[in-house]
């Protein structure tokens, strides 16, 4: 465990049983739980809104269902980022051991978790007026569900382990595996989709953006950017949090 | 006396011959030391996490000399176990098993050479006896598996029921057939964690037997037990664990059983 | 005591021991499995069992004035192919959690790779031999004429039962150590047999309805990378799923 002692467990391995412990000199203060980020990041997010509803104008064919198009695509676009960190920290965690990689891994994985359910319900929300169907087996929204399956099965393998060590492998070896299912899970849709014609539906190609959606549209994915960071963070310092807990506990008992 | 002393040179000195021998007939068995210690470990440490199960922890055998270890439950005997069986890598130092070490070439030749028997039987419930030790044997690439299986099921006196499957054996006959199993390949190093558990005094005899020709046949002992005096009856040395160290080791001769069983009764309850 | 071993203490004749390299261990490991399989037969006949179960519900969940059976065939096949399998997978290392065995097989000088390889053979017999019984039965029950391309479906057989035992040994392996492996078994390894199945119905469908080979080819080229890349990585990652 490489989260930062403070001398903490000494103190507590050397008092007298009946007592509790007492909290040690220079212990960092309980971080709050909405910080400086998180409020950035909600910020961002609500002025990418305003923004989107009352300052793009809207598409000319779709409507205003189009602007769900701007939470939908940068929600994918975070989601896709979100199972990049899992695969390059479960990478370094086999490689370097560090549990910090895991807790990162765990919290990257809990808010792609998220982003992923985002964009499989602003799919069919955006396309109902637009396709008339809820559900299309779109090749990126396909991708998309089972990235959504990935995420489910890791986060039911953490649940499922109590003891930390094993559960650290163990995620992180799903975590590449899942890497390395995406892109075969890409060409046989992809492949599946050219093979099979699917029924006409009115499906408008991407326009070329206006300036202003394009803006829109930026500003929406570095909003999102920032919930994601903001989220893992939290999240991160979350398990730190939850790790000494376990840790003092730990100790607690061993000194009596 | 003097014939069993002068045997023992004899097979020592056939012993230290052979191990020339095969040192400088196997490349993967460099000599450390002129000493033939059969198992050599030095500052071994296992953690998980922050907590560190074994912490720092020394030994040298020789042929023939077997260690008793006790200690409260928690003490880090059982992983201590598992690091020399191979089951666990250290998280620092080294052991040697027979000149090799754990840490070269997978830890496969210091396996070989390393037998483990456990209160668990390590048996497969449908197979018989007699194909659980084949198994064995042949994992560990002995030549004729079949006749190693049947005489070490012979010395555990279990030949007779060796085509029955094993679950339909009672406990303590199961516990002889794992004891088969872990010496069909005649290891250097017998690690033993509380063996004599559900045996019958038919058994027992069987496994003392057993520990005492492998003894004779050089391997060192590594016998973990609550039971004092069965430990201290069988051991060359004794040695008392506690957090992950020895805090005692001495030769067991220099030890008188009832002030150790008394040390010993008064460590496990600081502990507890 | 034995006399007759008194004398030489370590042989360093022809019987010294030579250590199983990869290959030998992994047979030795998938026949040690193979054999404990024969003499219970449960989980086989289980497995076979729930695959004709499987085709029968199926068939009554058919409408067959809407799709016509070359069309329903494959796909009921393949997915049977995949839940089937599940049971086999479920109990491969179950078997060794049950007194500790596997501590014996770690204890062993083998490469641990072997342990994943002899157990992964083991399990592609047994998936391979209840698809021995699966296929004709298809062809019985969906009154399909599967004898036409039973080459081809022999060869898509072997490249699926591949892959998904790939994965499903090692996340068997993994479940087998957690509370809810009967559970996260499948949901873990479907995700992964997706791109096999969607694979070999495709490329059976194809087959069946007498299309040229060369249309199969892009879904075979798939799941030959698929069988590739996840044997060796699966085989990669075994050791580090284990206590070390």
């Amino acid at each position: 465990m490489t989260t930062p002692t403070t001398g903490r467990d000494e103190s507590v391995r050397r008092a007298d049983p009946g007592s509790r412990p007492a909290p040690a000199e220079g212990a960092p203060a309980h971080p709050a739980l909405i910080d400086g980020w998180i409020i950035a990041a909600a910020v961002a997010v609500i002025a990418a809104y305003v923004r989107a509803i009352w300052f793009t104008p809207p598409e000319a064919t779709q409507g205003l269902a189009q602007k769900i198009y701007y939470l939908h695509l940068p929600a994918a676009l975070n989601a896709y980022l979100a199972f990049g960190v899992v695969f390059v920290t479960s990478i370094v965690y086999l490689w370097l051991r560090d549990d910090r990689a895991d807790l990162v891994a765990e919290a990257s994985a809990e808010v792609g978790l998220l982003f992923t359910t985002v964009v499989l319900t602003t799919g069919p929300i955006w396309g109902k007026p637009i396709w008339g169907t809820w559900w299309t087996w779109d090749a990126r929204l396909t991708l998309t569900l089972f990235l959504w399956f990935i995420y489910a099965g890791y986060l039911v393998l953490r649940g499922a382990i109590l003891e930390p060590a094993l559960r650290a492998r163990y995620s992180a070896v799903l975590g590449i595996l899942g890497a390395l299912l995406i892109p075969f899970i890409h060409m046989s849709v992809y492949l599946f989709r050219t093979l099979h014609p699917m029924p006409i539906v009115l499906k408008p190609s991407r326009p070329s953006l206006p300036p202003e959606m394009l803006h829109t549209l930026l500003f929406s994915f570095c909003a999102f950017v920032l919930v994601y960071l903001a989220l893992v963070r939290a999240r991160y310092r979350l398990s730190l949090e939850r790790a000494r807990l376990a840790e003092l506990e730990a100790s607690f008992e061993g000194g009596r | 006396m003097p014939e069993t002393a002068s045997r023992w040179s004899s097979l020592s000195a056939a012993a230290a011959g052979q191990y020339l021998q095969r040192m400088l007939a196997d490349p993967l068995m460099a000599p450390r030391s002129t000493e033939l210690a059969v198992v050599r470990a030095e500052g071994l440490v296992r953690a998980f996490g922050a907590r560190r199960a074994v912490d720092g922890v020394s030994l040298a055998l020789r042929g023939g000399e077997c260690l008793a270890l006790f200690g409260p439950n928690g003490a880090g005997k059982t992983t201590l176990l598992r690091l020399l069986a191979g089951l666990l890598a250290p998280s620092a130092g080294d052991c040697l098993v027979g000149g090799v070490s754990l840490r070269a070439d997978g830890g496969r030749a210091a396996r070989s050479r390393v037998g483990l028997i456990s209160h668990a039987s390590m048996l497969y419930a449908a197979l018989s006896a007699r194909e659980n030790v084949e198994f064995s044997a042949r994992m560990y690439g002995l030549r004729r598996p079949a006749d190693a299986a049947m005489r070490a099921l012979k010395a555990m006196r279990v030949a007779d029921r060796a085509d029955a499957p094993v679950r339909s054996l009672s406990r303590g006959l199961q516990q002889r057939v794992s004891i088969a199993r872990a010496i069909v390949h005649e290891p250097l190093l017998l690690l033993c964690d509380e063996p004599y558990t559900g045996l019958d005094e038919v058994g027992s005899a069987a496994l003392t037997e057993a520990l005492a020709a492998r003894r004779a046949h050089g391997a060192a002992l590594l016998l973990v037990t609550h039971n004092l005096s069965e430990g201290l009856a069988l051991a060359t040395h004794a040695a008392i664990m506690r957090r992950g160290r020895f805090v005692r080791f001495e030769e067991r001769a220099e030890v008188d059983g009832a002030s150790y069983v008394s040390a010993y009764r008064e460590l496990v309850t600081a502990d507890a | 005591m034995p006399e007759s071993s008194l004398a030489s203490p370590i042989s360093l004749d022809a019987d010294a021991p030579a250590l199983p390299g990869l290959m030998r261990a992994s047979w030795l490991v998938a026949r040690k499995d193979l054999a404990i399989e024969f003499r219970t037969r449960t989980a086989f006949f289980s497995a076979l069992v729930f695959a004709l179960l499987g085709l029968t519900i199926f068939y009554f969940a058919w409408d067959p004035t809407a799709v016509a059976a070359i069309d329903l065939a494959p796909g009921v096949l393949w997915v049977i192919f995949t839940f089937s399998g599940l049971l086999g997978l479920q109990r491969s290392f179950g078997v060794e959690q049950a007194d500790r065995a596997m501590d014996a097989l770690l204890a062993a000088p083998v490469e641990r790779e072997a342990i994943y390889l002899g157990k992964a053979a083991a399990n592609f017999l047994f998936v391979a031999g209840v698809q021995i019984v699966a296929i004709p039965a298809v062809a019985l029950f969906y009154n399909v004429p599967l004898g036409r391309i039973w080459l081809s479906l022999g060869g898509i057989a072997v490249l699926a039962a591949l892959g998904i035992v790939a994965v499903g040994t090692l996340f068997s392996a993994m479940a087998v150590n957690t509370r809810l492996a009967e559970l996260l078994l499948p949901m873990l390894s479907l995700p992964f047999f997706v791109p096999v199945v969607m694979a070999a119905a495709q490329t059976t469908s194809r087959l069946l309805a007498g299309r040229p080979e060369a249309e199969a080819w892009p879904w075979l080229r798939i799941l030959l990378g698929f069988d590739l890349v996840f044997v060796v990585a699966c085989a990669i990652a075994f050791p580090y799923t284990l206590d070390e």
